[in-house]
């Protein structure tokens, strides 16, 4: 587990600071305190909504040790082989980097 | 009598010969031919062949499906099944006896496919596969997806449109399986196993994953419809996804997974939220978040007004500059946040920082009031808190006094 709370538990964070400030019954100190770590995890909810950069990976085996080799995803490549296409031949033998087994 | 003319020993046939015989002819006369019928008996011997009894109302025929015969059995077969078979005849030499060596069985008046499906689904229900109580919830904001399916079809490419365009914010890993034909089930269930030893290992963390295909034929999505698969999907700790293209049939992987999707597009839908939906929710936060604030800062800003019409302070004047130095402090951190609600909102602060700083309680000294405290701090607001000979700070507009006290006289508090 690390430090950094996932996006879900910090929503439910912010909407449990928001519910208690919106009851009213905490002190100005703890408001502002509540408040603080709002926005702070306002932030971290932000950055992780604006953290879209596209990562599509494909796992194409895994190496010795059993540990996952990931590599980049072109789909427009795989096109070209089409395994789903109908009554594709079946070549067994055949090297096919993509395929895991 | 001398006994009955034997024919010539060489017309003696043996036992070996006629048979021989019988078997040429029965063999000659029925070849390759199509038979229906009722199975009345059946059983897999552990070499794998499968013997059976057919049937109809006035004969019997002792049938057998050898293993590796290349026929791929997709039912099972069970007494009292009307059942049509293809094969030929053959003599079994050793019991004298005639069989049917089956090379196709089809179960009549449904298809084997449809069959199957329906034996197979019963089984399952029957081992609680179909449990609702045992599916997994779905994670509400994936942020690793993993997508088993080819890594060609129109499959992959709609999930990925629709992942990109809702929640470009999950990373997806695409695990190449082949969809259909024979394997394409073990390499299904293998990919949801492997993820799973990832995901148990720590290696490969997924959130959820998408196990599915585009639209085809019962036969074309009959992998989706295999055992390994269902016990893969069932043992899987990862929540799955099933979305195999199709609109009327369901398939087995359907209804083992934790949530069925009518297509693959659909399956991205139903598993992600809306980025832009949670944008505008953070927004609405962000707003209720800094109303409460301000109105907390108001009613601190009314606090300070009371205060200062009264005679005497009663709440300390750290506690203000306390609040000055937070505000000032939100005002810089506001600052740094680039979203127009955030700028909004940070000159809503600035502006009732100014607000707050014209109602300072150091305005206040200016009027002629003073701030006493005690050498460690405390606002001295009612006499029993100090004794003659005590030191005391008091603090004017401009300046200073250090004093000793002399005596105190407490006074009845004013109403």
């Amino acid at each position: 587990m690390t430090d950094t709370p996932s996006f879900e538990t910090a929503l439910a964070d912010i909407e449990k600071i928001l519910r208690a400030l919106e009851d009213g019954t905490t002190t100005l100190e703890e408001g502002l305190a509540q408040y603080e770590r709002g926005v702070g995890l306002l932030k971290l909810c932000y950055a992780q909504l604006q953290d879209a950069e596209k990562r599509i990976s494909v796992l194409a085996g895994l190496d010795g040790a059993g540990k996952p080799v990931l590599q980049p995803f072109d789909h427009a490549a795989s096109d070209a082989r089409s395994a789903e296409a109908p009554r594709r031949p079946n070549r067994p033998g055949t090297k096919d980097s993509s395929r895991l087994y | 009598m001398a006994g009955a003319t034997l024919p010539d020993p060489a017309c003696i046939l043996s036992i070996s010969a006629l048979t021989r015989q019988v078997r040429e002819v029965l063999e000659g006369r029925f070849p390759a031919l199509w038979v229906g019928g009722e199975i009345s008996n059946v059983s897999r011997a552990t070499s794998g062949h499968l013997y059976l009894t057919l049937k109809d109302s006035s004969a019997v025929l002792s049938a057998v499906l050898y293993r590796g015969v290349g026929f791929r059995l997709r039912f099972e077969p069970k007494t009292g099944m009307q059942v049509i078979v293809r094969g030929r005849l053959s003599v079994y030499d050793q019991q004298g006896k005639y069989q049917f060596c089956i090379e196709e069985i089809h179960p009549k008046g449904i298809g084997a496919l449809e069959l199957a499906l329906q034996q197979l689904r019963e089984k399952l229900e029957r081992k609680g596969y179909f449990d609702p109580r045992r599916k997994k919830r779905l994670p509400a904001y994936p942020r690793t997806i993993a997508l088993v399916t080819s890594p060609s079809g129109a499959a992959v490419r709609d999930v990925l449109e629709t992942l990109g365009r809702r929640w470009p914010v999950a990373t997806v890993v695409v695990v190449p399986v082949r969809v259909q034909g024979d394997g394409a089930a073990s390499e299904i269930a293998t990919a949801i196993g492997v993820l799973n030893r990832l995901h148990a290992a720590g290696q490969l963390c997924m959130d959820a994953m998408i196990v599915g295909r585009g639209g085809g034929s019962l036969e074309d999505l009959w992998a989706f419809n295999e055992e390994p698969v269902a016990d893969a999907i069932f043992a899987s700790r990862i929540p799955v996804i099933s979305a195999v293209g199709h609109e009327t049939d369901v398939t087995i992987s359907d209804l083992v997974a934790d949530h069925r999707a009518l297509t693959p597009s659909r399956a991205a839908t139903d598993l992600t939220p809306e980025r832009d939906v949670m944008l505008a929710t953070l927004v609405d936060f962000n707003c209720r978040l800094r109303e409460q604030v301000l109105r907390r800062l108001d009613q601190s800003r009314q606090r300070i007004i009371d205060i200062a019409d009264r005679r005497v302070f009663r709440s300390p004047l750290d506690r203000v500059h306390d609040l000055e130095r937070r505000l000032d402090e939100l005002d810089e951190r506001l600052g740094r946040a680039a979203d127009a609600p955030l700028e909004r909102a940070r000159q809503r602060v600035v502006a009732l920082a100014g607000r707050l700083e014209s109602l300072s309680p150091l305005n206040v000294l200016t009027r002629g009031y003073s701030l006493t405290r005690t050498p460690d701090g405390h606002v001295v607001q009612d006499v029993a808190t100090v004794r003659p000979g005590d030191l005391l700070h008091t603090r004017l507009a401009r300046g200073e006094v250090v004093s000793r006290v002399e005596d105190v006289r407490p006074t009845q508090e004013m109403p």
